[in-house]
């Protein structure tokens, strides 16, 4: 970490996106966690998705749990509302956030030990309702801000930096966000840009519980041999179902891709998903195969990635409860109190 | 033996087997004396069950208007064998009992001191029926034809009930009117009608209404603005949340959309609820949710969360017999302290006390005012005794002119004029801050929430003057809410007197009646409900203003005098425990039996010289 202020001024030349913001000013506080650490890229990640998209950065909250990856939404849209609750209990907090306005965007920043152990409840109780959220797993398979403890997605077989085994087998949180109704899930690596920005994209323009599992490397505690969340390990068996490109303009659509290896995807936003196939039995809009085939991955010990599944048409927690178009925050006393009269009423049936 | 004689003014108690059907005749029972204009106050008496288990209904009619629990059964309705022995000894000398004399019993079942009245009400049903659902259901409407003629009641107010109770279902209304009329004429023909306990007609009823505390609070939930509700089924508290649903479902429809002004989310767990309201909250809506003691502790690290990061939440606590699962069934005042002082750290939340079903309504839409304009959770502390029981009480009213406080929320206006924004900056001088809601203004307002240590601007800062400042503003905002909160009442004796009383909630009718007990026995007493935590100013004046303060609550551990002791300074030894948790209700008579043998006028010596 560094103890210098992030300067304010910046070159005038920066380019802009459709608000005329720079990617400056989707920035937040300068991070305090270790130097290296994979969850900066996320937060780099986010900054970039979000400048390109030209979201108004007032109009997402950032919700976190506890944990190093639930700090990090102060590192990035500074001029966003956040909130850091308590541990393992952001889906809750998310949730509630989202009942109350249906028109923000909502970004859920968690860790593994966050979502995997205390959180898992939580975890997976809010992909069943379909929030309508981007929900990131931050997971590098250790408990880094107590220095170094297993977490529950941590490999049977891995072995921490003081070179203890792991006995207890791993959580897949991307199998349990298939099997709990997420239709919007993918992996991705935080040493992988290029692939983790148009995810992100594609997840908050994804109007449904949209869940990232991105792995990322804690430099100070599982970055070691024997470790299947290093930057190495990761590296070597990434295996990319997919590679994706979001197109968010109205401009038309040409592409000149081989017949059969590039799908458009047509979300109910508008925007469209570019979707190259690199695994050519993939099927992203087949839940029950994609899971019988990541279990295939699983087994030979490679990381699959990329958009593993879309559902193009989810139902929201909103759809299922039937509100109203205004948000409900929104709403005052002429439309929420029934008045008087029907008091009188009510007490006319009680006699 | 002399039979009891009385008229509106007596106690029935109904003594059933759980799921058997006897609820809803036991409840028309009790609504046909209500409806004949007389003070009829019911009771469950439930198992934590479905089926099977013993459950008793009872009911105490008052021609005065004692609403309390009596304690004692003058005309006992036997209809589970399981419980005979018990139910027979729970008698008062000179009662009745009133039984099914199919199966012959012998004479060792039975008590001399008690007048016997055996219906063959199996024998009956089994003529008329063939259906066992039927002669099941049936036999519940029989008794009551038959008490209807033992007790002199008048048959066409029961009709009419049935007629309401069915509307819609018409093809039932017959049939059960057939099933009263076998009862009624059976008694009539057999027995000698009317017995020494009659229910006369009268106008004690007025205007009021009967309804449960439960599904008074999700009313007042509705009136007060909630939009989100995010709930854990619990007994006792289940009903409140269901009510918001029926509520909700008929008062919160758009007209056009026919869409839903309001959200309500049955979670996985009472941390997921709480975790939800205060989200919402968080982001402007009006959210709560109802739960129970384990709810409650279950909620404790959250709790702290929002009485520090200061979010708005409402918390109904319908309390029932802790610790751990406890009494699931019975109703207690044992949340206090745990409600009071949740969560680790140094936090005092506020506490509200409705007495009945109208105070209920009331508190349940302050509290939505209270936790905007605190930025804090309030907790309204229900009890089963008023949650799960219909009660009689004064009309629901409400102001149209009435509009919603939502404290110092700054608007995207105030934001852009360039008004200074700091998240947890004492502008007012009342330690309360002003916030902020997400997607207000493009540039101005944001910050972050946490649990952490923040400085006035949210800041994060391990700094311990940020943190003591933090902490000292919290204390006076705790000051403001105690001129916010409902005042305690106080209803002065007729005479001047050196003794008081404190107490809370369903306490109420009680102790109502206790003061005229006591009051016939040369004991004066000043009353004082108190129905708020903080406590006011005027609860340290009654304190102060008398000898010798007896602190009536139902718990163990003298809760409520704990707070007083703790929160006023008060010298321990002159608040004198009352404490009754057996689970059921508590009564007057034990009140005025508990303050007389600590206080006869004789025993009544000045304070100073006790201890002296």
């Amino acid at each position: 970490m560094t103890f210098l202020l992030k300067p304010k001024l910046h070159h005038p030349n920066l380019p802009t996106n459709a608000l005329g913001l720079t990617r400056r000013d989707y920035e937040g506080s300068v991070s305090t966690l270790c130097a290296g650490c994979g969850h900066d890229s996320i937060s780099a990640a986010i900054v970039h998705a979000c400048f390109e998209m030209s979201l108004q950065p007032h109009r997402i909250a950032k919700m976190s749990g506890i944990g190093c990856s639930s700090k990090t939404p102060t590192y990035f849209l500074g001029a966003s509302h956040g909130f850091n609750s308590v541990h393992g209990r952001m889906p809750s907090v998310l949730t509630g956030a989202n009942l109350a306005n249906k028109d923000l965007i909502y970004l859920g920043v968690s860790g593994d030990g966050d979502s995997a152990s205390i959180g898992l409840g939580q975890f997976a109780h809010s992909i069943r309702r379909g929030v309508n959220m981007v929900y990131i797993v931050e997971n590098n398979g250790v408990y880094g801000l107590t220095k170094g403890q297993f977490s529950a997605t941590a490999d049977r077989g891995a072995k921490s930096k003081r070179g203890v085994m792991n006995s207890d087998e791993a959580i897949d949180m991307v199998s349990m966000a298939m099997q709990l109704g997420a239709t919007f899930v993918a992996r991705s690596f935080s040493g992988d840009k290029a692939q983790l920005v148009p995810l992100i994209q594609a997840a908050i323009s994804h109007q449904g519980a949209a869940f990232i599992d991105c792995i990322s490397p804690c430099v100070a505690f599982n970055n070691h041999e024997g470790s299947t969340k290093s930057f190495d390990y990761v590296r070597a068996h990434n295996d990319a179902v997919n590679s994706l490109d979001v197109i968010t303009g109205r401009d038309e659509i040409i592409v000149d891709y081989a017949p059969g290896t590039l799908e458009m995807v047509k979300q109910h936003d508008g925007s469209v998903l570019a979707l190259r196939k690199l695994a050519a039995d993939y099927d992203v809009h087949d839940r029950i195969a994609a899971q019988a085939w990541l279990s295939g991955r699983h087994a030979k010990g490679e990381i699959a990635t990329g958009l593993l599944y879309v559902d193009l048409d989810p139902v929201d927690l909103h759809a299922s409860l039937r509100t109203v178009d205004t948000p409900l925050n929104e709403l005052d006393e002429t439309v929420l109190c029934p008045g008087a009269a029907m008091l009188d009423r009510i007490n006319a049936s009680l006699r | 033996m002399q039979p009891l004689t009385a008229v509106n003014d007596f106690v029935i108690k109904f003594a059933n087997v759980n799921g058997s059907g006897s609820a809803s005749a036991n409840t028309l029972f009790g609504k046909s004396i209500l409806r004949m204009g007389v003070v009829a106050t019911p009771r469950n008496i439930f198992p934590s069950n479905i089926q099977g288990l013993p459950t008793w209904y009872e009911i105490r009619v008052s021609e005065k208007g004692h609403i309390g629990c009596r304690g004692g059964v003058d005309l006992m309705v036997a209809m589970n064998p399981q419980t005979w022995d018990e139910d027979l000894k729970s008698i008062e000398v000179g009662g009745y009992l009133f039984y099914d004399s199919t199966k012959a019993l012998p004479p060792s079942k039975f008590r001399k001191d008690i007048s016997v009245i055996g219906v063959p009400l199996t024998e009956m049903c089994n003529e008329a029926y063939t259906d066992p659902r039927q002669r099941q259901l049936f036999k519940n409407i029989m008794y009551v034809g038959a008490l209807a003629a033992l007790l002199d009641m008048d048959i066409a107010t029961i009709e009419s009930l049935i007629g309401e109770q069915y509307k819609g279902k018409d093809k039932l209304i017959q049939p059960n009117i057939n099933a009263l009329h076998m009862g009624r004429d059976w008694a009539l023909k057999h027995l000698q009608c009317p017995i020494g306990l009659r229910i006369q007609s009268s106008d004690s009823v007025g205007n009021r209404i009967m309804l449960e505390g439960n599904s008074a609070a999700a009313l007042g939930a509705v009136y007060g603005g909630a939009t989100i509700c995010a709930w854990y089924p619990i007994t006792p508290s289940s009903s409140l949340a269901e009510a918001f649903q029926n509520w909700s479902a008929r008062t919160r429809t758009d007209a056009v959309s026919k869409k839903r002004n309001v959200a309500i989310v049955q979670a996985e767990d009472e941390l997921s609820s709480i975790g939800i309201v205060i989200g919402a909250a968080w982001n402007g809506a009006r959210a709560f949710t109802a739960t129970s003691g384990p709810g409650i502790s279950l909620m404790q690290e959250f709790l702290g969360l929002a009485y520090f990061a200061e979010i708005p939440a409402v918390i109904f606590d319908v309390q029932r017999g802790g610790p751990s699962t406890g009494m699931p069934t019975r109703t207690q005042q044992s949340d206090l302290l745990s409600a009071a002082y949740a969560s680790h750290g140094d936090t005092k939340h506020v506490m509200l006390f409705p007495e009945d079903p109208n105070e209920c309504f009331q508190f349940g839409a302050l509290s939505f005012d209270l936790a905007d304009r605190l930025q804090t959770p309030i907790f309204v502390m229900l009890e089963l005794e008023i949650g799960m029981n219909e009660r009689l009480c004064a009309p629901l009213a409400w102001d149209d002119a009435k509009k919603m406080d939502r404290g110092k929320v700054m608007t995207a206006e105030d934001l852009q004029a360039g008004k200074q924004f700091g998240r947890y900056l004492d502008v007012d001088g009342d330690g309360i801050p002003y916030r902020t809601l997400p997607g207000t203004h493009p540039t101005r307002g944001a910050f972050f929430t946490r649990g952490t240590t923040k400085d006035r601007f949210a800041r994060y800062s391990e700094e311990g003057h940020d943190y003591v400042e933090n902490m000292d503003r919290l204390l006076k905002k705790w000051d403001t809410a105690k001129t916010l909160v409902p005042q305690a009442i106080r209803r002065n004796a007729d005479e001047p007197t050196q003794a008081g009383v404190i107490y809370i909630g369903s306490t109420s009718p009680a102790m109502d009646e206790a003061v005229d007990i006591l009051a016939n026995q040369g004991i004066a007493l000043d009353l004082l409900r108190v129905r708020a935590f903080p406590f006011g100013k005027e609860v340290a004046e009654f304190i102060a203003q008398h000898e010798q303060v007896f602190v009536v609550e139902q718990n163990r551990d003298a809760q409520l005098r704990s707070l007083l002791v703790n929160e006023l300074d008060i010298d321990p030894r002159k608040l004198m425990k009352v404490l009754f948790y057996d689970g059921t209700p508590i009564t007057a008579r034990f009140i005025a039996g508990a303050i007389s043998a600590k206080a006869t006028p004789q025993k009544v010596v000045p304070f100073r010289k006790v201890v002296s």
